[in-house]
């Protein structure tokens, strides 16, 4: 037993502090999705719009952010804004903001195929009903888009949880940052600490992001028309 | 009740972008209680025709008249027309997020505010009448062309339309299927319902119709009363569009 790295984790509150540093990527994970489906709904509807000049800006916006590794926008925001505007952000604030820009883009996109996706039959049946635009809009638009959207945005959000290890980076003591102090306060104890403490946050991951996968697939199949 | 006119355009014309005089000074008529079937080879202007009644589409000139008023191309007004004027398409177009008996019930609830009560029990004796009572609280998924169709029927009726537009309702249906969609639109035509169809099966057009008119080219070219034009059309294009129906065994 002397020799099994797996002993750090029962050491002190380690194995608690590893979960408390797995909550806070959550955190960061659910704030910033919120912020993303709340903006997101915004620009796909406005991507869906006639104004070829918008259109074109939502273009760039999203390629942008598609192109930019997340860890570059981490450090722009995070170094770039206190170097050249003077702002002290906070990590976590940091954090945030690049996954709300991110996941905005994605989402925006994600409600904008499901918007384009319903047939222009469907709301002329609607308006040939006597329905008024914003009826057809409520009535027939949204419950059909919000059921297209639902797979693809759990999928989102399991995604952005696994991206949020990057913000290690800048300074967040969330579950990876954790496991690090623990491997390194049993650095010349338990050497082979490393692999026991990397692996159970593998496991917590999963544990987190498969529910998420399993629900996407499930709903996928479910809601289809 | 006495036949009264009912619905009128007068030099109705209509032309897209890329393409010139769709419908090319169209006048036109219909009574109360009348049945009209609309024929015309693919691309005639027929589908667009009745679009334009319903203002699904803009016109370009003309007039059209309901109960005697001009219909104005004023857009936000459209749906106090479209409660008058019912419309069923070739698609079906059910909602797929809302059972039979909710696909039947929004409009009438949400546009003339009439009783949920009321609405369910006129919805469910309109899907008994036509053989669905058992799929009320079925999805659109789970049902077959027919039964899809005969619902979409159902719920314009419900609206208690002047007037009924068919929009080739039986193209997208498997032969087998047509009959029972057909039917319904039979019964309805013996109940006194003024409908305008427009149809690809000649068979139910000589059956249904009051008067069948030919389009083409976005005019039309005859009009007669149903066993005149299918023994004897008139004009050349109407004797060369009945000939397609038309298939004589290969000489050897």
């Amino acid at each position: 037993m002397q020799d099994l790295g797996i002993q750090v984790l029962f050491r002190g509150t380690n194995f608690l502090r590893l979960w408390q540093g797995l909550w806070v990527s959550l955190q960061i994970a659910a704030i910033s999705m919120l912020f993303s489906v709340i903006l997101g709904i915004f620009l796909g509807m406005i991507m869906t719009g006639k104004n070829r000049i918008v259109r074109l800006l939502c273009r760039i916006y999203l390629e942008t952010v598609r192109i930019m590794p997340q860890l570059v926008l981490l450090f722009l925001v995070y170094f770039g804004t206190a170097k050249h505007f003077g702002l002290d952000l906070s990590s976590e604030v940091s954090a945030v903001i690049v996954f709300t820009f991110w996941g905005t883009a994605e989402m925006g996109d994600l409600v904008r195929s499901a918007f384009l996706s319903i047939p222009s039959h469907q709301y002329e049946s609607g308006y040939a009903l006597g329905l008024q635009k914003w009826q057809v809009f409520f009535h027939i638009m949204i419950p059909q888009t919000v059921r297209r959207l639902l797979p693809s945005s759990v999928n989102l959000l399991s995604r952005m949880i696994k991206t949020t290890s990057l913000v290690v980076l800048i300074g967040v003591v969330e579950v990876v940052k954790v496991g690090k102090q623990i491997i390194d306060a049993a650095r010349y104890d338990v050497p082979t600490s490393a692999l026991w403490v990397y692996g159970t946050i593998f496991f917590m991951y999963f544990l987190i992001c498969f529910p998420f996968s399993i629900a996407s697939s499930y709903l996928e199949k479910r809601l289809k028309d | 009740m006495e036949n009264h006119l009912i619905l009128e355009t007068q030099e109705l014309s209509k032309s897209y972008e890329n393409q010139k005089n769709v419908l090319n000074g169209i006048n036109f008529s219909i009574q109360t209680g009348e049945v009209v079937v609309i024929v015309g080879p693919s691309g005639c202007g027929k589908s667009t025709f009745l679009r334009c009644l319903n203002m699904l589409e803009p016109i370009d000139a003309g007039v059209i008249r309901l109960d005697g008023k001009e219909i104005h191309q004023d857009f936000k007004k459209a749906h106090l027309i479209r409660e008058k004027v019912g419309m069923v398409f070739q698609s079906y177009e059910l909602f797929p997020h809302r059972t039979v008996l909710d696909n039947i019930i929004l409009a009438p609830i949400k546009v003339q505010k009439r009783k949920k009560e009321d609405v369910t029990k006129e919805a469910v004796a309109l899907l008994t009448r036509v053989g669905l009572f058992e799929k009320k609280s079925a999805y659109p998924r789970q049902l077959s062309g027919g039964q899809k169709q005969r619902v979409a029927i159902v719920r314009a009726l419900i609206m208690h339309p002047e007037i009924l537009l068919l929009d080739e309702i039986t193209a997208a249906l498997d032969p087998e299927m047509v009959r029972e969609v057909l039917q319904v639109v039979l019964q309805l035509a013996k109940e006194g319902m003024t409908m305008i169809i427009v149809t690809h099966e000649m068979g139910f057009a000589k059956a249904v119709a009051d008067r069948v008119l030919f389009l083409d080219q976005g005019q039309v070219v005859e009009e007669a009363a149903p066993f005149e034009f299918f023994t004897y059309p008139k004009s050349e294009r109407a004797k060369q569009f009945l000939n397609t129906f038309h298939y004589e065994a290969i000489e050897i």
